[in-house]
């Protein structure tokens, strides 16, 4: 069983409509046990990493989720849930959980794409990956599969080699960070259409273990 | 890099889609959820639908609709049409739509667009803008003024203003259509698609007039828009979402060419 964990009285039912198109049993939930028990766990989400953190702390949730990470659980963020893993958000500089070294922050202003052309933030719509390092989530990412992003706000891990995926918006930013079981993207999956969804699957499938 | 995206839109009433849909040689199609479908399997990138329903007493119709193209397609999918109040959103965003988006609701209460945004976030608020030209005045510098009701009643809003108020509201996205454009066929309202995606730092789609896929060269070009909603361009097999695609690439447009 995946739990997909919802913090905030369910506006999230994306990803359990996506889990259950491919037939992957999973619940939405808040409660810690039910968390804590699970063997695998999604955090989604959209919006501010400092506001979620506190009512995860309020919720008991925090503590759950640095559990798993630590016994090894498959752990997988998305869009939000790849930021507050980090240790530190500039949206508000607020605290993270600090699963991973890092901070979150925010796309440089003006943004200038190659031809100093300005970009808009936040950064809305499809955009590619370069893979770093051959991830089992990222297994089946052809060159030209494309993702659904909507963010101001991106991971940046302390070290290169927490970097496995990036994708290239004005700069180049790390899109999916992580290390051990745990795996976080800043894009949508669940939003990706079929390539998405492939992702979600290789998730339900994985032992914990990156590639090295 | 971004993609330019390509966006149908569907009109719904009473839980069908409005116009009479004839695809590439096939059948009819008046079921949304169908349609979506097929738009999604053809590489849309997202897609917006319009509830023209009438009375609303008959919106759960709507809500059943949204609920069932939620399971069918894995991309992003905007609700319009009769969005008032916090609780309109909060069903269809429910019900499993990405973003909502308001229009004549948003003149009349511009306070809309900031609760929606603190409650749901500005990724879920689109800013739908009817817009006809007009001579320049003193109140309408800009010579577009914003139209409500369909483009039935004139506002004296001058449409660059609203723009930029509803951004600062907290608007995430904004769809802008053309009055005078829509239905031509001619091409979109250029001028004003780069005027106002020049000035916002929002995402503007440009809706309104395509009748060929340089249309949709123009607009996501010259226009400077990020996006183009298309509707009987595609409706009517004029071509598909694939041909626009391949198309726009040849043009040299950066468009998600996957079509799985």
């Amino acid at each position: 069983m995946i739990a997909v964990v919802d913090y905030k009285a369910g506006n999230l039912r994306s990803v359990e409509r996506a889990l259950n198109r491919l037939g992957v049993p999973c619940a939405v939930t808040a409660d810690p046990d039910a968390i804590r028990s699970a063997d695998r766990v999604i955090f989604p989400g959209v919006g501010a990493a400092g506001a979620a953190v506190e009512d995860l702390e309020a919720a008991g949730i925090d503590r759950v989720l640095r559990e798993l990470f630590d016994r090894g659980t498959p752990f997988l963020g998305i869009c939000l849930g790849a930021q507050i893993i980090l240790e530190r958000s500039e949206e508000n500089d607020a605290a993270c959980l600090g699963l991973l070294p890092g901070t979150v922050t925010r796309f440089p202003s003006p943004l200038l794409d190659e031809a100093g052309e300005r970009l808009k933030v936040p950064h809305m719509g499809w955009n590619g990956l370069r893979k770093r390092s051959n991830h089992p989530v990222l297994e089946d990412v052809r060159e030209t599969d494309e993702f659904y992003f909507v963010h101001g706000y991106y991971p940046r891990p302390a070290a290169e080699r927490y970097v496995i995926a990036t994708t290239e918006y004005g700069t180049l930013f790390p899109s999916v960070i992580g290390t051990r079981n745990l795996v976080a993207m800043q894009f949508h999956p669940e939003k990706s259409g079929a390539p998405g969804l492939r992702i979600l699957e290789r998730f339900a499938r994985w032992d914990g273990r990156d590639a090295e | 890099m971004l993609s330019k995206r390509i966006i149908p839109c569907l009109d719904v009433r009473d839980g069908k889609t409005t116009k009479g849909i004839r695809f590439q040689g096939n059948v009819e199609i008046g079921d949304p959820v169908e349609m979506a479908r097929f738009y999604y399997e053809q590489g849309a990138d997202e897609i917006v639908f319009y509830d023209i329903t009438a009375s609303s007493d008959r919106r759960d119709i709507m809500i059943d609709v949204v609920d069932r193209v939620a399971r069918e397609i894995f991309i992003p999918f905007s609700v319009g049409g009769g969005i008032r109040t916090l609780e309109d959103m909060r069903r269809v965003l429910l019900a499993g739509a990405e973003k909502v988006s308001v229009n004549s609701a948003a003149v009349r209460e511009p306070s809309i667009i900031r609760e929606g945004a603190r409650a749901f976030g500005s990724q879920c608020i689109v800013l739908g803008m009817d817009v006809k030209r007009v001579e320049p005045t003193r109140e309408i510098p800009s010579g577009y003024e914003m139209v409500i009701n369909g483009g039935r009643s004139c506002t004296g809003r001058d449409a660059l203003a609203w723009a930029l108020e509803a951004e600062a509201l907290g608007a995430g996205e904004i769809c802008l259509n053309s009055i005078d454009a829509d239905g031509t066929r001619q091409g979109y309202e250029l001028e004003l698609t780069a005027l106002i995606s020049g000035r916002v730092g929002i995402p503007v789609i440009a809706s309104g007039g395509a009748g060929c896929i340089e249309h949709l060269f123009e607009a996501l070009t010259g226009g400077r828009a990020d996006a183009v909603l298309v509707a009987s361009i595609v409706h009517y097999g004029t071509c598909t979402i694939r041909e626009i695609k391949e198309r726009l690439h040849e043009l040299g447009v950066k468009v998600r060419r996957t079509w799985d």
